[in-house]
């Protein structure tokens, strides 16, 4: 290290990243004191931590009491881990066959994968609700792991391949003069080799479908299919907005989010880590 | 009786030709090495034996069964890559044990042959080991170790060696050697070293833009090259040609091996010392001739050559080859 960087770089480098963080931490740090502050508190200083005389968790009371929050807590755990475990399974799969098997029209349909990065699935949102009323879906989590699904997709697909391309040719053709089938060579040979690429797959994607407004409330509005976001409206009214509340709910909704991001960086780095061929 | 024929085996991808009408057999017990520089259709060869690629036109026969249309592992074939190729979830014994055990062998069969064959590669205290945690060598131990567990009619070697360093590719490639008496079962053999060609071949193949340029035993293609290619690609260091050797024949090359020229003598070819490299047993001296050609001596012993002095050398006609203006062998 020191052989290649100088001090004054590790101190700028440092700083810059330091600064970073503050910055993208600030809003996060803000709301989650705010959590904690009675209503006048947080109007008078915003920016003060709370003390003895302005703590209160009379938010979260709230929070708690007031609607099914333990409800929308488990439909966005649902809608999450469920499209997030169909996006790297069938982008894996995807990814795959894109890299491994010369067919024609290989390269087209990696295009036409692509194309999906490109373009927003918001577009066709009329279009998937018609869908989701003429299959009965509205109101239900599928609709949202579907949509979620087909929205992580493209660079899922776009990713791994590019990964799995690297996976030793030799390490496969091993397994084929072994007699494993094309699954066991996927899932017991390439896809642990590819786990840093499946964790960055699912960091990237988790984040978005975790804080989702727009499809639960078009999609899946209903009381018993709400999502933790949607859940949290119930306290901004048109006229009166009940800031208590909404800090705590948003507090609460930062834990899973976290635990999952945890899950996934341990897997990241010990993909980097652990030896494969040569 | 043979262990593997091609018939006029032809390999392309698209439009671009790989392999041309390759026909060869393979006897029972024979060590064959296919040879030739990288890009000429060797390894898609050894793959297409094996079936990882199918072959574009002709049979592949292994055995006395055509094996076009039959998967890898159906093929009573083993295959050892030169990346090793192990499997990084299992460790030594489960590696070695794991086509045997999708053969549905039981279990006791299993347990004997990979006892049997660790033993042979003197792999007994690793078994229990990852292939992370394994040095190159014996990496390359288990990976023939897994083959060897499947006692096939026929080995495959995909350049095994080349990962190697130069010590453990020499020991590594005796090992070969003695495996292959000790099984006495077929062998298919890649490289673009031609010293393990030659050291390890009962024939050798040599390719070249994925046609079969000549087939036959190292001496044979040392000693009676049919073209220049086989000539230059076979000795090292290789055949020195000079196409201004013989002044009433312009169209001829020259070939002579840097081993079959001689210091003095009549003299017929004259040159100076551009380089000297000595490596104990022998001296190389690297001259240009007065044609400012450039070649090789190889001259056994020490010598006080050094550079910059002027040469007269002299070889055996017997030990000369002659080239037409297509780079055939003619006689004279």
């Amino acid at each position: 290290m020191s052989a290649r960087l100088n001090r004054t770089n590790v101190i700028a480098a440092h700083g810059v990243l330091i600064l970073y963080v503050l910055i993208a931490l600030f809003p996060v740090f803000v709301i989650v004191i705010n959590s904690f502050k009675s209503r006048r508190a947080i109007f008078r200083e915003p920016l003060a931590l709370p003390d003895a005389e302005s703590f209160s968790l009379i938010g979260y009371e709230t929070v708690l009491k007031q609607g099914d929050f333990f409800l929308y807590f488990q439909n966005s755990m649902i809608v999450t881990v469920v499209s997030l475990f169909f996006i790297l399974l069938f982008g894996a799969m995807a990814a795959f066959a894109l890299a491994e098997y010369r067919f024609r029209g290989n390269t087209m349909m990696g295009l036409y994968l692509a194309l999906g990065i490109m373009i927003p699935i918001r577009i066709g949102t009329v279009a998937i609700l018609e869908m989701m009323v003429s299959t009965g879906l509205v109101n239900t989590l599928m609709a949202l792991i579907l949509v979620y699904t087909a929205q992580g997709l493209p660079l899922a697909v776009f990713i791994l391949s590019e990964f799995m391309r690297q996976v030793s040719d030799d390490l496969k053709n091993a397994g084929r003069i072994d007699g494993l089938s094309e699954y066991r060579i996927f899932f017991r040979l390439v896809l642990p080799l590819v786990r840093p690429a499946m964790a960055t797959v699912a960091v990237f994607n988790m984040i978005p479908i975790w804080n989702d407004l727009w499809f639960p409330l078009i999609l899946a509005p209903a009381e018993e299919v709400k999502t933790l976001t949607l859940g949290s409206q119930v306290f901004i009214g048109q006229f009166v907005t009940d800031w208590n509340a909404v800090l705590s709910a948003l507090s609460l909704a930062i834990l899973p989010v976290m635990a999952l991001y945890v899950i996934f960086s341990r897997q990241l780095i010990r993909g980097l880590t652990s030896g494969a061929v040569k | 009786m043979t262990a593997m024929k091609l018939e006029n085996v032809s390999k392309s991808f698209g439009p671009v030709e790989v392999l041309r009408d390759i026909s060869l057999t393979v006897e029972d017990g024979e060590f064959v090495v296919f040879v030739g520089p990288s890009g000429c259709g060797k390894s898609t060869l050894l793959r297409v034996i094996a079936g990882l690629e199918d072959a574009t036109e002709g049979t592949v026969t292994i055995g006395d069964e055509v094996v076009n249309h039959i998967p890898p592992a159906k093929r009573g074939i083993a295959m050892v890559f030169q990346s090793y190729a192990l499997y990084p979830h299992l460790n030594v014994r489960d590696n070695m044990g794991l086509g045997l055990k999708q053969e549905g062998q039981p279990k006791s069969v299993i347990t004997e042959r990979v006892a049997k064959a660790s033993r042979m590669l003197s792999l007994d205290d690793y078994l229990t080991r990852r292939p992370s945690e394994l040095s190159g060598g014996q990496r390359q131990r288990v990976a023939i170790g897994r083959a060897i567990v499947r006692e096939p009619k026929l080995f495959l070697f995909d350049e095994p060696l080349s990962n190697l360093d130069a010590a453990l590719r020499m020991n590594t490639r005796v090992e070969i050697a003695d495996l292959h008496r000790t099984l006495s079962a077929a062998m298919i053999y890649v490289t673009h070293d031609q010293t393990e060609a030659m050291t390890l071949a009962d024939k050798i193949v040599v390719l070249r833009d994925g046609r079969v340029e000549q087939i036959g035993s190292p001496m044979e293609l040392y000693n009676n090259p049919a073209n220049r290619f086989v000539a230059g690609f076979l000795g090292s260091p290789s055949m020195n040609f000079l196409k201004h050797a013989l002044q009433d024949r312009a169209d001829v090359t020259l070939g002579i091996r840097p081993e079959h020229l001689r210091l003095g003598g009549a003299g017929r070819v004259q040159g100076r010392v551009t380089h000297v490299e000595r490596l104990g047993g022998d001296t190389n001296l690297l001259v240009r001739t007065s044609a400012d050609e450039r070649l090789t001596v190889r001259l056994f012993g020490q010598h006080d050559a050094s550079v910059g002095d002027d040469l007269a050398l002299d070889y055996d006609d017997q030990h000369a080859f002659y080239f037409d203006a297509d780079d055939q062998r003619i006689a004279s």
